[in-house]
């Protein structure tokens, strides 16, 4: 007995330090995720807003058209960037030298042009007259505005030189530069041009792939798991299947980007880059979570439902499409939106398919060339600007927010519908 | 006339032939249900099921094989020097015709004969989709009406419709197979090609890695030679340094979450944890390279280390944080598998909460951890994202984990984004370097599920 009190202090220590550590391991965990999302958060808020320069346009007739016209096509070919760089001449005439106007002009982005040209368009009227009108800065000012730029370094350092420094602060006295939500980030495609771009065509092409990943993954899944849980004989063959299956699970999703590659690009000829094969690949990639899935949740009703049905004389098939199948849909259902939350994220196998090409269109279908969301944050990490780096974070934000949801509605289906027997 | 629509109306018509089917099965007996063999609805899906499947089949075959024979047609009326040309010219000359066809840029300046074939190839795709349209069409009705014609009371329809679900289901079920199939093919033969032009010996133990083939003769630093071995250490490297991170942290949240934290602990700890895995691996690769790996710079060199800006470590350790909830939750699952009895005794024999976990605990459910880490392992070695951004592209033969190194999944993203030619070894040898990455993974899972299978066994 005093041999075991001796040790007993010892015990109790290791007991504690044992339980610490555990605890540790999971605070850890914990603090690894917060972390995560802090610095996604904090590099990405920004985003959001997008800083606008007040110009006072004067819709030169000589430059557009003259008075009157209404021709769509002699409107658009008005030399719209030259009343941009006009604009800004006038609005800061002691700008003379060549090098320094080019300064000048870099404040604005290239996109001042087309809204220009849009209002034109749209109001053929204004030829002739003045207006004041809001226009995305170049994204380096942008970037100044939100300080991401450090003023402590030496000019030849930086993207914003001294006297472009002096321009905005006057500029900034005069009221002409404002932050303002940022539209464009979710209205627009891909851009060279930081402040010109958004996420709406990779969103769009994400739409589409996963259309079509789920319209191949679903049924098929679900019938698969229907076929080896309710009417398969128990054989060689069906015990391969559900080895393949398992297998399935845990290859490298590249694989299955070389795959698609291989079998739907080179052998079948379909085009690169389109969410259809985008779609195909992601599905036979998802097939096996969705057919775990839907097989868990066919297993999960009991058998008594199934003898009573069979009992009344039903034949095994209507057992299964009157009975079995709508008590395991929820489960199934679950399984589904699990698996195309994860398509959803995945890059790998859509970089094999040719899906980082740049495409500033918004597709329209499935066959349009587009990108996901997913290539679309790894384009733009590997995009040099600065502006770039917040709206890589933006975009993952709003690609968290589309996978905690769906994995949100995955957990309420089954809060919901979960049935105990 | 698109061939969704086409799609749609087809749909629209077996609706229909459903309800005709359904009525007149309902006619034939005046409407005494008991009368009939099957149910009326079946008589009515019988008929919407032979309206429909030899339509589609029909479009399928057609789709597939229409772009072949047109272009064989367009290029049968091309003139006779343009015919001659090598294959590669004539694909450009045929893009250009496509593209003319439809609208859109053309490369070459367009000739008379240009433009004659680009009429000539849209003709013959309207032809082809009208004659696609109205054969489809025929077939649908001709079919519907035949099988509405055959109802009798004596007919099955039940048993004929369940065949037709029944091999739905079988051929659904044989997917994965043929998935595995195409897979297996589909690096199989690259490889192959791959191996013609380099010896396997030369590709997988091979100490230097540099794909680039020299187009001149007198090209630097392009000499074209696949050696395997540092991409495989590379692999090595960053997978264990995954590990190193993941294994204690997931299991010893594992063993926590097991065995000490309360109900509302868990219910909260438990699906933050599990957040953690949904997370897409494009989100961690950015993590890495923006956050990470520039942390670990900065402390190296306060340290006065010099670390690689894309360090092993810094994909290493992120790689593990992706990897933690992933062996937490397997080995959440084999803890609770072990049966209560063994613990309940260990207690009765006076031992502590971490002498029964450490004793018995671990020991019991040991297989049931192994194959979760290797599981996890297979996972880290068929990982792209998170080494794609942030480990380097040049093969480093290192063990020192603050160097850059690159991996298998860096070249094989690296050889195929972008230009590629698909005869030379550059391209191939993603292929041979894919087949590597299945059959090492392949192995692993097996072994894994294996392990976690006869470990399930023991205790049911």
């Amino acid at each position: 007995m005093s041999r075991v009190e001796k040790g007993l202090a010892r015990r109790y220590r290791q007991e504690r330090n044992f339980k610490r550590l555990g605890l540790g391991a999971i605070l850890l965990g914990l603090l690894f995720v917060s972390f995560l999302f802090i610095s996604i958060f904090a590099n990405g808020y920004t985003a959001f807003q997008q800083t606008f320069i007040k110009l006072d346009v004067f819709y030169d007739p000589e430059m557009i058209a003259p008075v009157g016209e209404t021709d769509p096509d002699v409107l658009s070919a008005g030399n719209y960037g030259g009343l941009v760089k006009a604009t800004m001449r006038e609005l800061f005439p002691s700008v003379t030298n060549r090098r320094d106007k080019k300064k000048l002009y870099g404040l604005i982005s290239t996109g001042a042009a087309f809204q220009i040209r849009e209002r034109v368009m749209q109001d053929p009227s204004v030829i002739g007259q003045r207006e004041s009108m809001w226009v995305p800065a170049d994204d380096d000012v942008d970037m100044l505005i939100k300080g991401h730029i450090d003023l402590n370094l030496p000019e030849s350092d930086r993207r914003i030189k001294d006297d472009q420094l002096s321009w905005i602060q006057g500029m900034q006295e005069d009221g002409r530069v404002e932050k303002r939500f940022n539209t464009t980030f979710f209205t627009a495609g891909d851009s060279r041009e930081p402040e010109l771009s958004g996420i709406k065509g990779a969103a769009v092409g994400s739409f589409f792939t996963l259309l079509i990943c789920l319209a191949i993954s679903f049924p098929v899944g679900v019938a698969a798991a229907v076929y080896l849980e309710e009417v398969a004989p128990k054989n060689r063959w069906t015990d391969l299947i559900e080895v393949n299956i398992n297998n399935l699970a845990a290859v490298p999703s590249i694989v299955f980007g070389l795959l698609g590659l291989a079998v739907f690009i080179n052998f079948f000829g379909l085009p690169r880059s389109v969410p259809l094969v985008g779609g195909l690949v992601l599905a036979l990639m998802t097939l096996p979570t969705i057919i775990i899935a839907s097989r868990a949740a066919l297993k999960s009703v009991p058998p008594s439902i199934r003898e009573a049905a069979l009992g009344v004389g039903a034949s095994p098939m209507q057992t299964i499409t009157h009975h079995v199948l709508p008590l395991a849909l929820p489960g199934m259902l679950t399984g589904t939106i699990i698996g195309m939350a994860q398509a959803l994220g995945e890059t790998a196998p859509l970089l094999m398919i040719g899906m980082v090409a740049f495409i500033v269109d918004i597709p329209g279908g499935a066959m349009d060339p587009s990108a996901v969301l997913p290539v679309q944050i790894y384009l733009w990490a590997d995009s040099p600007e600065r502006a770039f780096v917040e709206r890589t974070s933006a975009a993952i934000m709003v690609l968290l927010a589309f996978l905690i949801s769906m994995n949100l509605l995955a957990v309420w289906l089954r809060k919901k519908f979960e049935r105990r027997w | 006339m698109h061939t969704s629509t086409l799609i749609i109306v087809l749909l629209g018509l077996m609706s229909l032939a459903y309800y005709l089917g359904r009525k007149r099965s309902l006619n034939l007996v005046s409407g005494r249900v008991r009368d009939l063999h099957s149910l009326p609805s079946y008589y009515g899906l019988h008929t919407a099921l032979w309206c429909g499947i030899p339509a589609i089949l029909l479009l399928v075959v057609w789709i597939s094989f229409e772009g072949s024979v047109v272009t064989s047609l367009v290029v049968d009326s091309l003139p006779q020097e343009t015919q001659n040309l090598p294959s590669e010219r004539l694909n450009l000359v045929l893009n250009d015709i496509r593209n003319l066809a439809t609208g859109d840029i053309v490369s070459t300046t367009v000739d008379e004969n240009m433009q004659q074939a680009a009429d000539h190839y849209a003709r013959l795709q309207s032809i082809s989709h009208m004659a696609m349209f109205v054969a489809a069409l025929s077939l649908a009705i001709l079919a519907g009406f035949i099988a509405h014609r055959s109802i009798s009371r004596q007919q099955r329809a039940r048993n004929r419709v369940e065949k037709a679900v029944n091999f739905f289901l079988l051929s659904s079920s044989t997917l994965a197979i043929f998935t595995t199939i195409g897979i297996v093919l589909s690096v199989l033969f690259e490889s192959l090609r791959f191996f013609q032009q380099i010896p396997v010996t030369d590709f997988i133990f091979g100490l230097e890695w540099s794909p680039q083939t020299a187009i001149r003769a007198d090209q630097v630093g392009s000499s074209g030679v696949f050696g395997a071995i540092p991409l495989f250490a590379g692999t090595f490297l960053i997978t264990l340094i995954a590990m190193v991170v993941a294994v204690p942290i997931g299991l010893l949240s594992a063993i926590y979450m097991a065995e000490y934290a309360g109900r509302h602990f868990r219910s909260l700890a438990k699906p933050v944890l599990e957040v953690l895995a949904g997370i897409p691996t494009v989100v961690y690769g950015f993590f890495a390279a923006l956050t990470v790996a520039p942390f670990f710079r900065d402390m190296g060199a306060s340290l006065g280390l010099g670390v690689s800006s894309e360090s092993a470590l810094a994909a290493g350790v992120v790689m593990g944080i992706m990897i933690i909830p992933f062996i937490s939750s397997l080995s959440d699952d084999v803890i609770n598998a072990v049966p209560q009895a063994m613990r309940d005794g260990s207690y009765g024999l006076g031992a502590t909460r971490s002498e029964t976990i450490r004793q018995v605990i671990i020991p019991a459910a040991l297989p049931g951890i192994v194959g979760g880490v290797l599981l996890a392992v297979s996972r880290a070695i068929g990982e792209t994202m998170i080494v794609v951004m942030a480990a380097g592209l040049s093969a480093n033969l290192t063990a020192n984990p603050l160097e850059a190194v690159t991996t298998v999944t860096v070249q094989i993203v690296t050889l195929l984004v972008g230009d590629q030619e698909f005869d030379s070894a550059k391209t191939l040898a993603a292929f041979a370097l894919a087949l590597v990455l299945f059959v090492i993974t392949l192995a692993l899972n097996m072994i894994a599920l294996y392990i976690v299978r006869k470990y399930r066994e023991q205790y049911e």
